[in-house]
This record gives structure tokens, C-alpha cells and sequence, in this order.
């Protein structure tokens, strides 16, 4: 661990701290073997606003063994703790040990709880109040930034609470999309489709799938342009969940509804990630998170 | 500072005078013990406070203890109150409380709270009571540490130090059986079942009792009591003080009871040091106010026995103010100073406090409402267009029964609460719980911007409590 650029300022707060802790026992010395004559009313002498006077007083002798005691303290503290610049201390103490070693007991604590569930299928956990208190936390702090705190996400994140899965919603599926992310991927087809007008055309064709407002007419010759777009979302428009396609003809519109949206989304694609959280949440964790999402869909309500 | 009135050591005797350490070992004080009327109002204030310490944890609420800090769960029980964290306000409004009077009495009349009512004054005076009632009165102890060691000794200290034990260990466990229920701590310490944290803190707070009321005593307020030395800052000439009336009790010296002090050319004071003998501090009060000085009377007590004897005036030493003593006031004409500015401002900030905590306190919600907006995504666009934003509620029922929540919104023209279960909520006593609450507004309805709106939350099968709402404000926010 490196704190300083030279070792020169390690050692120089190492020499001050040590320098500091003798000279409070050289104070100690000092005043201890001072001597000194009080009056005859066994006050110092002095006297102040004309009749406040200043009685001699000796501190008790346990305050004296309290000092000593104080710096024994220090400096069997600086020998076993990390206090000399940049000396770590005999017991080899960091913070980060310390964290390391809280984060392990608290792994030891919640282990049998996650082993109970980790037994179970998703289905089964799923039903277990006490793993829904678990899954709404984990869910709170780590999925409701994007997903929203009622799982029903927003524009361009999806809905976790509906039917409409893009990989499929079956629970072994969630738990890879949660591990591993997904990448779905919509390429530019402009080219592909061909002008401008060809897109519109498109567009209201796509629209008219799902039965939204549309203009027929364009719909009826957007219909032949629909081929380019076949490849993926089938041509029924009914989505391909082994490609995370969406489905054209139901009334979910992840990226924006309406004629502008679909037109914008022929023309530049999209490249959408749902980052992989493995490498933040434990397997066990995954596992009850999974039946935590799976559950939104498919509660019996 | 101005020094130019020191005080000059006598020369002559100054080659023979004896030089001193600044440090001492403290000589023990054996105090005597005393009766009167100050002793009488320390005795009642030592009852009243213990009575209260020792038997709260002890009374029973609604099926649980009616005094309860159950800092695990973050629930404070107080009697039909229920507290939480976010309750903190009331505690600072007690610590300001405390401290305001505090600075009342002690404007008034001195180190009050140091000499009735400070645990360290209580408890010293509990342990010192079992001390004489062992060991016997002030000579009989001295005689008895100064013997060397007999059986007789041996038997009494050890009595002493096993009563002793016992209170502190009562007390310790008693000041933990505030924290987790005091019955079960009992139980498991009968049992010696204690966790690790309340071993640690019976045997601590114990340790504490024992050592400061058995050992430390006076030394406690000598040198690490911070209360005393700002009290003795808030002394002013108004102030009622312990005072030796020294015109009256000088020059000082032993007589006959029949002698006539004037003949003899003495004061009132016949040097019998019956006020140095039960000063628990072990000062000469002769010697004027001290820093030592606690205020605890047991000087006037038993000066005032002396002069009873002695067929004089009693008040040598009395409670009187610096004002007072130089101006030859009368009792009256000193506690009519009482009334000075300084005491009014006092009192009058010490009643509006006290007064705005019970009726805040009285006024209290038996629920908290707080909403946090959800920050991922501002806003989402939903079917046909409209826009939503999505709220959670944390829902804090105070009470001890279970509650129903009705969730509603208003102050949003044209705005829709949809949540789980048509916004009714259940929560169970004393508990937290967090939902989602979705609001949506018709499209093209708002610009661009944020709009306030208001939660309103309904109480709806209240038993115990009159119906009522909360309502809590917070932000609608229309994107781009």
C-alpha cells in the first residue's frame, strides 16, 4: 500500500507520532518531580478579580497511572495497528481484511438460507414469502434503476410484469438473461427496405399488424417491404424469442409507439443491453431473483 | 487577569515551608452521616429516581413491556406510544429539555442536580448507606481501616463489598432490561444464558456502578465531571449557593455552652468541624464557595444541629447569594431575585419547548407516509399514450394493530393512481411496508416539467385510532 510518494513522509509522521508520545511522558516527568511552595492557606498565591483565589490542589495519583496507562496504550497500539506512516502494524490489520472478513461471516450466515432454496425449482421458490422478501430487495438495488421499482420498466426497457417475454419467459431463460445479459440487436435497414417513402409505407404496414392507427393504403404497399424484416420477426410479425425479436402484433411498444418511432427504428436499428449481472450477484442470489421475476408474470391474480 | 493583589507567602517561615507535589494520592473520606432537611429532600429524590429507574422495565403494555428500546428492530415503545428512527426529533427535544433545566435550577440555586439528583450523588448515597449500616459510622470506619486486617474486618468488608456487587449488578442488568426485555434477561441470567452484548453491558454498567459509587465518588466530580465545571460557569451573585456566613461565624473557636460569645470576643462558629466531617467532598465550606462543592446541604444540616445544641441562631451556614451576604438581605429579599431576567428567559423557553414536545407528541401520526420517486427512469410512456411515473410508498404503521391503508392522489388535473390491490394496503403492527403506486396523466395534457401532486393515505379500520389521513407531497415530472 503505497500513501505517500517518498518514503521520506512515512517517516516523518512515524517520527512525529513517537516524538508527540515521549514528550507527553517527558511532560509527565517534568510536572511530576516539580516541587512547589504553597501559601500558608494552602492556596498557589495567586489571585484574581481581588478575592478568587486559587487553592493548591494535587491531582489524584490513579490520574497519573491513567496517563501512563494512556501511553502504554499508544504505544502497543502503534506497534499492532497500522499508525507509523506507512508501517502496517504487526496483526497485519486493513480495512479491507476487515470487510473481507464481515462479508465472509455474513456469506456463512445467509448460506443455509440460500442452500434451502437453491434445492427448489423456481416455481416452488417462487411461492416462498420468505424468498420474495429476499427477491424484492435484491430486485430494489439491483434491477429497479432501469426496470422501475414496479418491474414495469419504461421506454426501451422492458416490462417484466406482462406475457410479452423477447427471449421467452420460461424461468431457466430469465436466469440467463440475468446472468449473462443480452445484446439485442437491430440492424439499420434502410438500405435493405429502400426509400424514404418505402419506409413510411412500411411502417404503417408494421402498425397495422397490431391493429394500431394507420393509414391502409400505405399499409397495403409497405406489405411487400415486409420481407427484410420476415428474416427476424417472422412473417407474421410475431417476434422470434431465440433472437430476442420482438413481437410486431401485439400492443407493446418497447422503443416508442406510432408512424416516427417504427420509421427511426427501420432507419438506424438499435443495439439494446441488458448488462450481465454474474459477476455481481452469486448464483444463489440469481436463483431467487429469477423466481422473483418470473413470479411478476406469472402470479396467479 | 490582573495579579497584582497576589498573595505573599509569609518570608520568614518560607525557608521551613513545605513544598508540595502536583500530585497527591487522595486521601480516603470517610463523610459522617447526617439528618435534616436537605439530607430528607436527597433521600426523596433518591427513591423517586430509583423507584422509576429499577421498576419500568418491570411494568407490562399490550402484551409486552411498556418501556422498551428495542434498538434490533428500531421500534421505541414508550408506555401507547410506538416510535421509530425518524422519530429523533423528540429525543433532541428531551436532551434540550434536560439541558435548558438544567441551566433553570442551576441559575437558581447552584449544583441542585449535583447534589440530589445525579446518579452519581444517588448511587453514592445508597452504597455509603450500606457502608454505614456494615461498617458503622465515620469513626468506626477509620477505626476499623486503620486496625490492620481481623476477622471482624474481614467479615464486614466482604458483607460491604457483597452488597455492593449485588446493587450493581442489579442496576446493570436493570439498565439493559431497557434495551432487551427485562423479564427474559432476568431469566437468563438466572439461567446464564446472557448473549455476548448484554453480558458485556450488565457487567459493564455494574462494573461502573460499583467502581464510581463504591470507589471513585467524589473524585468523579472533582476531575471527569464535565457538569460540574459548566455549572459552576453559570453561577452568577444571584445565585442561592451553600454559604458560611463568615461575618457572622468568625473569629471562630471552642466555648463552654454557657459562655456568652461576645465576652469571649468570638463568632457564632465553635470549630467544631462537624461540616468537614460529612462534606462527601471532603472540603472545609469555611473556606468559602469551592469548586469541590456539590451543593448537597449535608453542611447546613448538620450545622444547624450544632447551633440547636448550642442555643444559637441556626443559618451559620445556609443556602444565601453572593448579593445576598454582602448586602445583608433577608431569605425573602434574596429569592426575590430569583425572578431576574436571566431565570425568566430561562423558564419561558424551557415551558414553550416543553409544551410544543407533548403537543407535537400528542398531535403525532400513529402512521408515517414517505415517498421516494423512482430515479432509474423518470417517466414511461404507456398505452394510448399516456404518460406514467412510478412512486414507492413506504408505509410506516405506529400503531400496535394492524392497519388498512387507502393510497389516493390529488392536486394533478387529469391524473390516474393505478397499484396492487385498488391502493388499499395492509400492514401489520409496527411494520414498514414499501409499494409501488403508478400515476398516470393523459398524452398531450402537460408540457414539458414537473408538477406537484399530493399522496393521500387513508386509514381505514382504525380501532384504536380516529380515522384520519396523511398526506405527503412530492413531484410529477413530464419529459421531453
Amino acid at each position: 500500500m503505497s500513501d505517500f510518494i517518498s518514503d521520506f513522509w512515512s517517516n516523518y509522521v512515524a517520527i512525529i507520532t513517537l516524538v508527540s508520545i515521549l514528550l507527553c511522558v517527558v511532560l509527565l516527568w517534568i510536572s511530576g518531580t516539580t516541587k512547589v511552595k504553597p501559601a500558608d492557606d494552602n492556596t498557589t498565591g495567586h489571585v484574581w478579580d481581588e478575592d478568587l483565589k486559587e487553592m493548591n490542589n494535587p491531582l489524584p495519583r490513579w490520574w497519573v497511572g491513567l496517563f501512563i496507562i494512556t501511553v502504554l496504550f499508544g504505544l502497543l497500539y502503534a506497534f499492532l495497528y497500522p499508525t507509523l506512516g506507512s508501517d502496517p502494524g504487526r496483526l497485519g490489520w486493513t480495512s479491507t481484511g476487515q470487510h473481507a472478513v464481515e462479508v465472509q461471516k455474513y456469506q456463512e450466515r445467509i448460506e443455509p438460507i440460500y442452500a434451502a432454496f437453491n434445492a427448489m425449482p423456481v416455481e416452488a421458490v417462487a411461492k416462498d414469502p420468505k424468498a420474495h422478501a429476499i427477491g424484492e430487495r435484491l430486485f430494489m438495488n439491483n434491477c429497479a434503476q432501469c426496470h422501475g421499482s414496479d418491474a414495469r420498466g419504461s421506454k426501451g426497457f422492458p416490462n417484466l410484469t406482462d406475457k410479452d417475454w423477447l427471449y421467452g419467459g420460461e424461468p431457466e431463460t430469465i436466469k440467463t438473461s440475468i446472468k449473462g445479459g443480452r445484446q439485442g440487436m437491430m440492424p439499420a435497414m434502410a438500405a435493405a427496405v429502400g426509400t424514404a417513402e418505402d419506409v413510411t409505407n412500411l411502417a404503417h404496414y408494421v402498425l397495422s399488424l397490431s391493429g394500431s392507427p394507420h393509414d391502409s393504403i400505405k399499409a397495403a404497399f409497405g406489405k411487400s417491404k415486409f420481407v427484410s424484416c420476415a428474416a427476424c420477426h417472422g412473417m407474421d410479425g410475431k417476434g422470434n424469442t431465440a433472437l430476442g425479436a420482438p413481437n410486431l402484433a401485439d400492443d407493446i411498444w418497447l422503443h416508442g409507439w406510432g408512424v416516427d418511432h417504427v420509421v427511426s427504428m427501420v432507419n438506424k436499428g438499435k443495439h439494446n443491453i441488458m448488462p450481465a449481472q454474474g459477476a455481481k450477484l452469486s448464483d444463489d442470489q440469481i436463483h431467487v431473483l429469477t423466481a422473483y421475476v418470473w413470479n411478476m408474470s406469472n402470479a396467479s391474480k | 487577569m490582573n495579579n497584582n493583589k497576589k498573595v505573599t507567602s509569609n518570608a520568614t517561615a518560607s525557608d521551613e515551608a513545605v513544598t508540595v507535589s502536583l500530585y497527591q494520592s487522595q486521601a480516603k473520606i470517610y463523610a459522617r452521616a447526617v439528618t435534616g432537611i436537605f439530607t430528607s429532600w436527597r433521600w426523596v429524590f433518591v427513591w423517586a429516581t430509583q423507584l422509576v429507574f429499577y421498576g419500568l422495565p418491570w411494568l407490562s403494555m399490550n402484551d409486552r413491556q411498556a418501556v422498551l428500546f428495542d434498538l434490533e428492530a428500531r421500534r421505541f415503545y414508550i408506555f401507547n406510544l410506538v416510535l421509530y428512527p425518524q422519530d429523533f426529533i423528540y429525543l433532541t427535544g428531551l436532551l434540550i429539555i434536560s439541558a435548558l433545566a438544567l441551566f433553570l435550577f442551576t441559575a437558581v440555586a447552584g449544583r441542585l442536580w449535583c447534589g440530589y439528583a445525579c446518579p452519581q450523588t444517588v448511587y453514592t448515597e445508597i452504597f455509603m448507606w450500606i457502608e454505614h449500616k456494615i461498617e458503622g459510622d465515620r469513626s468506626a470506619r477509620m477505626r476499623l481501616d486503620k486496625n490492620g486486617w481481623t476477622g471482624n474486618r474481614a467479615v464486614r468488608k466482604m458483607a460491604k463489598h457483597g452488597l455492593w456487587l449485588l446493587v450493581a449488578l442489579w442496576t446493570g442488568a436493570t439498565f439493559v432490561g431497557y434495551f432487551t426485555p427485562v423479564r427474559e434477561l432476568v431469566g437468563a441470567m438466572a439461567g446464564n444464558a446472557l448473549g455476548p452484548w448484554q453480558t458485556f453491558w450488565v457487567f459493564f454498567y455494574g462494573f461502573a456502578t460499583y467502581g464510581n459509587a463504591g470507589f471513585m465518588r467524589e473524585q468523579v466530580c472533582k476531575y471527569m465531571c464535565p457538569y460540574a465545571r459548566f455549572q459552576s460557569a453559570m453561577f452568577d451573585k444571584d445565585t442561592m449557593i451553600v454559604t458560611y456566613d463568615e461575618a457572622r461565624g468568625e473569629p471562630r473557636g471552642a466555648r463552654k455552652k454557657s459562655a456568652s460569645p461576645s465576652e469571649l470576643n468570638l463568632g457564632s462558629c465553635i470549630d467544631c468541624t462537624m461540616c468537614v466531617q460529612v462534606c462527601p467532598t471532603g472540603i472545609d465550606i469555611r473556606n468559602g464557595l469551592q469548586y469541590e462543592c456539590i451543593g448537597c446541604g449535608a453542611c447546613i444540616d448538620v450545622c444547624d444541629e450544632v447551633m440547636d445544641k448550642m442555643g444559637y441562631e441556626r443559618g451559620l451556614v445556609k443556602y444565601a447569594t453572593q448579593n445576598g451576604m454582602a448586602g445583608g438581605w433577608s431569605r425573602a429579599q434574596m429569592l426575590r431575585r430569583a425572578l431576574r431576567p436571566r431565570v425568566l428567559v430561562y423558564t419561558s423557553i424551557l415551558v414553550l419547548i416543553t409544551v410544543s414536545l407533548f403537543t407535537s407528541l400528542f398531535l403525532r401520526d400513529p402512521m408515517r407516509v414517505d415517498i421516494i420517486r423512482d430515479r432509474g427512469a423518470l417517466a414511461r410512456m404507456v398505452e394510448k399514450g399516456w404518460v406514467e411515473n412510478v412512486y414507492r410508498l413506504q408505509l410506516m404503521n405506529a400503531t400496535e394493530h394492524t392497519q388498512r391503508y387507502a393510497v389516493s392522489i390529488s392536486g394533478l388535473d387529469g391524473g390516474v393512481m393505478t397499484a396492487d390491490d385498488d391502493g388499499v394496503f395492509e400492514v401489520l403492527p409496527a411494520e414498514i411496508r414499501s409499494v409501488a403506486v403508478r400515476v398516470r396523466v393523459p398524452p398531450m395534457r402537460y408540457p414539458t416539467g414537473s408538477y406537484p401532486l399530493q399522496f393521500v393515505v387513508q386509514t381505514l379500520n382504525a380501532p384504536a385510532v380516529k380515522r384520519h389521513t396523511v398526506t405527503e407531497t412530492s413531484t410529477f415530472v413530464m419529459p421531453r
